[in-house]
Order: C-alpha cells, then structure tokens, then sequence
C-alpha cells in the first residue's frame, strides 16, 4: 500500500464524486461540497470523471480495469489532494491500482494520483486537522464501518466527528466488524451468500432500533437499504457527510432533512 | 444461468449446520480478540512482526531448511524429502514397512490430510487411528475436516452420540462428556498397541532442530511415549530460523486459533531416545514435504506460505460462516484455503478458480491474522489469473462495456443522463441475468444520473468556483 503519511494536504482539492454518487447519490456529492467548502477548501470537479475501475478490478478483469484506471489518472492530473466520500473508491485508488499495475509500465505515474488520494472523512480529521464538527443533528444512529477502511485512519475519524455533535448518539451493535455483504459483483454472482450476510447484518442493526444506518459508504449502504425495502420494513440510510451538512444546517436554523 | 458452486451450496446448507458453525466461530472471534486486546498493547505491531519473520524465512527458504536438515540430524533425527504427495506416502510406508509396524496412531496435521495418507495407508494395510478427538470422528464417519483447527464444527452432539452407538463404543448419550470419556478408553488401548506414532509440526526451528507440537488433549505426547517409531510429516514451510522466534509465535498462535494465551500441551521434540534422553521413540523421521509448495513459493502468492494454521480467518469470515468448510471442496476452506487450495491443486487450479471469487473482499481475514498475510490482494490475483486463463466464472458480468463506458466521459455522461429510463421499465422481468440476481431480494434506488453534475454547474455559474 501506499504511505498515506505522506499524502497532500492542500486547501484546494479535487473532489471524486464517485460513480454511485453519479448515478444514484447526487445529495451525497452536494453534501461532501458544502462540508468541504465549510472547511475552507476550494473544491475543483473534474468534469472528465467516471469511476476508479474497481467492479472490473474485483472481478480479475484487469485489463478492462486499467483502462479505467489510465483514464481516471489523466482526468485528475495536477498535486492537489484528492478527496472521494468513499472508503472503497479511495482504497482503490492508493491501494488497488498498485496491485492491478504490477509489472505496467506507467505504474509509478499511477501510484502518484493513488497518492494523493483521501477519504473523506480521514481528510476532514488527518489532512485538515479538524477535531470537532459545529452544530446539530438530533437523532439515534448506527455506524457501519465500510470494510474497505480496514487498516485505515478513516473509521476512527469519522467517528470522532460524529461523536462530537451535539444530540447525536451513537448506539453499538453486534458483530460490528462483520460485512454488510455487498462487495461489488460479489452481490450478484453470489447472491445468497450476500443477501444472507447482509440479512444477519440488517438483524443487528434492528435490534438496536436506529433513527439511521450511517456509513461512509453509499455502496453498503445501497445493499443493505435495498434488502430492508424488498423485505417491506424499511431503513433510513444516510452518508455521515449528509449527517455533518445538516448538522451545520441546524446550527443555522435551517435542516434540510 | 450457471450458478457459482459455493453460493448454491449455502443456498441447501442446513440451518443446524449454519448455526453451529456461526456461534462457534463468532464466540472464538470474541475470545481472541478480547485475548489479545488484554494482553498486549500492540496487538497488530506483533501480528505485523510475526509476518516479517515468517515472511523473512521464506525468502530464504532454502538456507533455513538445510539448515534444519542438518540440526535435525545432529539430534538423531533422519530427515526424508518429498516432492510430491505419493512420495510423501511412500516414504511412511517405507519407514513402517523396514520397522515391521502395522498400526499406527496419529494425532492431528493438516499435511497428511492434504496428501490423503490415512487412505494411502489403509491400502497397504496398515492400521491408521486419528488419536485427536475430532479427527477421530471424521475418520469413523468417513468424512472431511471442515475446519482446520475444529474439525467437526459442522456436527452437533447428537451426531457424534450416533456415530458412537454405530462403532460400538455406548449406547446413545450425547453427553460431551462421556462421549469424551469414551473416546479416551478406546483411545488408550490404540495408543499401547501402536508401533509408531505419526504426527504434523507446527514449527520446526532452523538453529537447534526442535519440532514443536501444540495440542489440547495431549494426544500427541500419547502417540509418541509408548511408540517405537515417530514420523512427523512436515511442510517444508513450517521451519523458523531459530527458537527465540518461537515465543512471539506461539503467543500469537493460541490466542488466535482458539483465544488461549497458550494450548494446554506445548511439547518441544528435541530428537529420538538417546543416552541422555531416555525416554520416547527410538526413531524418528522427519519428512518435509513439498507438494508444489515451492511452485507457491515462486507465485506472486508466496505470501500465503506465512501461514501458521490458526483459523482465526476462517472464524471471522463471514462468508466461511454461511458456507462452512465442505463447501471450499479441498482440505484447506476459508479464506486461506481459498488462496491455497487452488495453488496446491497445480494443473487443477481451474477446477478451484472459483474460491477465490468467494469473497466480498471485506478484508477481516487480513484484520485477524496472526502473521499479517495480505489475504485480499492475493484473492485478487488469482481472480486476475483465472480470467488470464479464460476459466468461466458463472454470474459474473463481463467488463469490456464498463471499460468503454469508464474511459470515455461523454458516453458515461450520456449514460449517467440515459440510466434515468431504468425507473419506467419493467426492471424484474428484463432478461438481464445480473440485474435479476440483484433484484431478487433487493430494490434498487430512484436513478439520479447526472443530478449532481448539473448542480455543480449551476454553482459554477453563481459563484464562479469549481470545476474545470
């Protein structure tokens, strides 16, 4: 993996949107704008963009992959930080790309944008020092830590930033470390074994009766929220951005949720 | 449309088996790490240390194991090296034959499943007990281990009560217990009999020729205190370059395979009876086997080789914990077995191809492991390698479209603003088999293609920031 210690942290920042946030999430690339502009940053959308590759990457096809990944790289050339409002797209981009161009030519000029790239909410924390989020947002919730963060800063600062906003509570759950389940086609090429992790996902997370299932990943959080509304009960789900846009919202008298 | 072999398997799993496997796995995952947690203020820096070392004597594999060769034979030991799994079995029934032996007991090792050496030796007529507990009743069952550390994870007591009347050994009672008791009685008996006792290793170290065994039913120490002969068949990967490295291992290893700072038996065999050692076998052979281990050792997976067999990964995995062992088809399930077993399959690796697919790539297999090996990535390779050998891989979708599409930004725009015609069809009764799969038990939500990139328009326009 890349050393992440190292990656810029500049106010003026790319912003990878996502495919997700493309096609189904627009509210949550919104939201991760107005918090990153909160936080002083001039947030540039590079408007070639399309997606990291991983689906290509996850299924062993990598050529198809590094295709998609050549083209990312050119579209978000320059030193600024990147900054994606997911886990897994960001894991895929500092660490995914050095493995699917092992033994490439141009693999050193790949790593280079992999290494500038941030999570969100480890950005907001490790790269803007930012230790407290103002504000307000009244509700119970459950963090679901993507596991794509494994082994990153990203699921302690996230929670660092939630925890201090005022009449959030945080409730714990069973077997947090476990999958939710979706794991890109693995959703699709196997679908029993995805649907039933992520109904013993769904069991621990009713049990604790939250307002919302927190992620900061719109890809877990599209499985699981599908799997509650095909079951016929179900699930408010938000990104922890949207939580720290209406946060800010409150603290100005104005909610947008 | 064809069917990925391990998700249809889950789909006919007894509930019963799925629930066992499920508390017993999550409780070990608790336990160990609770152990660990309590005991050591930086777990994961000893778990990355512990991949260094066992990494660091990989690559120089080939020094550490003449290494050991030579400390074993200065103990006593003779030292034997198998290529492949018949020699592997050769070799043991040459040993037994010269000796005049014709039973044997054996307590537990993963190698010698891996090389089928009970089968092996019931054709020759030799006598092969499985002295572990659970072993033992895989072998009167005539079934497969379905965990490497708990064999039988997938029984209940009830089970094992039957199996018991079956063989003779009581009436009905599925009281631990007593099936334990039991199980001891007959035990005893084989272990006087035998001539020699068979084992595994769980290290072998390079400087001083020690085997260390670990056990919790002291069945190793049994088969080898009243044998003539002791055969330990070892993977040439178990040596470590020396016995300092052994306190960090061991430490890790119980606490990881079964949440106990230490195994209750940890034995450490220093060579065959000699005047100064007067008790034990008055032989004993080491075999290290190879078995495309060293085809492993020159993949890009040779990381795989750092394993020290705890189970940690197949307890916190959660697709290990629907599946459960038998649905991995080899002798090494769970996550480590989805990277191993198809390497050590060699030119079968097509009929194995599809294990490593069988993960959501969540990576808590990497998270628990004792020495730290890069589960994930190495699934990934092999995912890679598979498609570069053109294996079919059922329910998967092909990716040159996506490719198409994720390389040029206007066809992606004009998609992203075009996906918006998926809310105004028929979604569940389109022929698309991927789409079907997800829709079975899952909606999909209200397409906003296109949505946020007009929004960032719009600002840019207002406030003369943003994009390019």
């Amino acid at each position: 993996m890349i050393n992440l210690a190292t990656r810029p942290k500049g106010k003026r920042v790319q912003l990878m949107a996502t495919c997700l946030c493309d096609a189904f999430y627009d509210d949550v690339a919104r939201a991760t704008v107005e918090v990153l502009e909160h936080a002083g940053c001039e947030v540039d959308f590079p408007e070639g963009q399309t997606c990291c590759g991983q689906p290509a990457f996850n299924c062993g096809q990598w050529p198809a992959a590094r295709k998609v990944m050549r083209h990312t790289a050119s579209v978000f050339a320059g030193d600024a930080p990147i900054i994606v409002p997911s886990g897994s797209c960001a894991a895929m981009m500092f660490h995914g790309s050095t493995l699917e161009f092992e033994g490439e030519k141009d693999r050193a000029a790949i790593a280079q944008v992999g290494a500038r790239t941030w999570e969100l909410g480890d950005y907001l924390v490790n790269g803007l020092g930012i230790k407290e989020w103002p504000g307000e947002f009244r509700a119970k919730i459950a963090f679901h830590r993507a596991c794509h963060t494994r082994g990153t800063p990203s699921g302690a600062a996230v929670l660092q930033l939630l925890q201090s906003i005022q009449g959030l509570e945080i409730v714990p759950f069973g077997e947090e470390e476990q999958c939710c389940g979706f794991g890109g086609t693995f959703s699709v090429s196997f679908p029993n074994v995805s649907t039933a992790m992520g109904d013993l996902k769904l069991e621990h997370l009713r049990a604790v009766h939250p307002d919302y299932i927190v992620s900061g990943d719109m890809s877990c959080l599209m499985h699981l929220g599908g799997l509650a509304e095909r079951e016929g009960q179900p699930l408010k789900t938000l990104h922890f951005v949207q939580i720290l846009r209406d946060a800010l919202h409150q603290h100005h008298g104005q909610a947008t949720h | 449309m064809a069917k990925q072999l391990i998700d249809t398997y889950v789909a006919e799993l007894p509930p019963t088996v799925q629930k066992a496997v499920h508390q017993s796995t999550a409780a070990t995952t608790e336990k160990r790490y609770q152990l660990l947690g309590d005991d050591y203020a930086d777990s994961d820096g000893l778990r990355k240390l512990a991949g260094a070392i066992r990494q660091h004597t990989l690559e120089y594999l080939d020094t550490y194991l003449a290494q050991a060769e030579e400390s074993l034979t200065a103990r006593g030991a003779k030292v034997h090296y198998a290529v492949t799994a018949e020699d592997a079995c050769q070799a043991v029934t040459g040993i037994l034959q010269a000796a005049g032996i014709t039973k044997v007991v054996k307590s537990k090792s993963m190698v010698t499943e891996e090389i089928h050496l009970n089968d092996y030796l019931a054709n020759q007529g030799i006598e092969s007990i499985e002295s572990d507990l659970g072993e033992y009743i895989v072998q009167i069952d005539g079934d497969h281990p379905s965990h490497i550390v708990r064999p039988i994870i997938h029984k209940t007591r009830g089970d094992i009560a039957r199996s018991f009347e079956r063989e003779g050994l009581g009436d009905y009672n599925d009281d631990p217990e007593t099936i334990t008791r039991r199980a001891r009685k007959f035990m005893r008996g084989k272990y006087l009999e035998a001539g020699a006792g068979i084992t595994g290793a769980n290290f072998v170290t390079a400087d001083t020729g020690r085997l260390v065994l670990v056990t919790n039913e002291g069945n190793s120490r049994f088969c080898l205190a009243p044998a003539k002969v002791h055969i330990a068949l070892v993977g040439i990967e178990k040596v470590v370059p020396s016995d300092a490295d052994l306190s960090l291992l061991l430490n890790l290893l119980g606490r990881s395979a079964t949440g106990q700072q230490l195994t209750v038996y940890t034995e450490f065999i220093n060579g065959p009876r000699r005047a100064d050692r007067p008790s034990g076998p008055e032989q004993m052979h080491v075999i290290f086997v190879d078995n495309r281990r060293t085809e492993v050792l020159a993949s890009d997976c040779k990381e795989i080789l750092r394993c020290i067999r705890c189970g940690a990964c197949l307890n916190v995995c959660p697709v290990y914990r629907q599946a459960s062992g038998h649905a991995y088809r080899s002798v090494y399930p769970g996550p480590v077995g989805a990277v191993l077993s198809p390497l050590l399959a060699g030119d079968k690796f097509k009929e194995l191809a599809d294990l490593p697919k069988a993960s959501s790539l969540c990576g808590a297999c990497n998270e628990v492991c004792p020495v730290d090996i890069p589960i994930p990535d190495l699934l990934l390779r092999l995912r890679n390698r598979a498609h570069q050998e053109h294996v079919p891989s059922p329910g998967t979708p092909p990716m040159a479209g996506f490719a198409l599409l994720g390389s040029h930004p206007l066809i992606w725009r004009s998609a992203m603003t075009f996906g918006a015609a998926k809310d105004y069809l028929p979604l569940d009764r389109l022929p698309v088999p991927y789409l079907g799969a997800w829709l079975k038990t899952r909606t999909l939500p209200k397409w906003r293609g296109g949505k946020f990139r007009s929004w960032m328009k719009s600002r840019h326009g207002r406030n003369g920031g943003g994009g390019k």
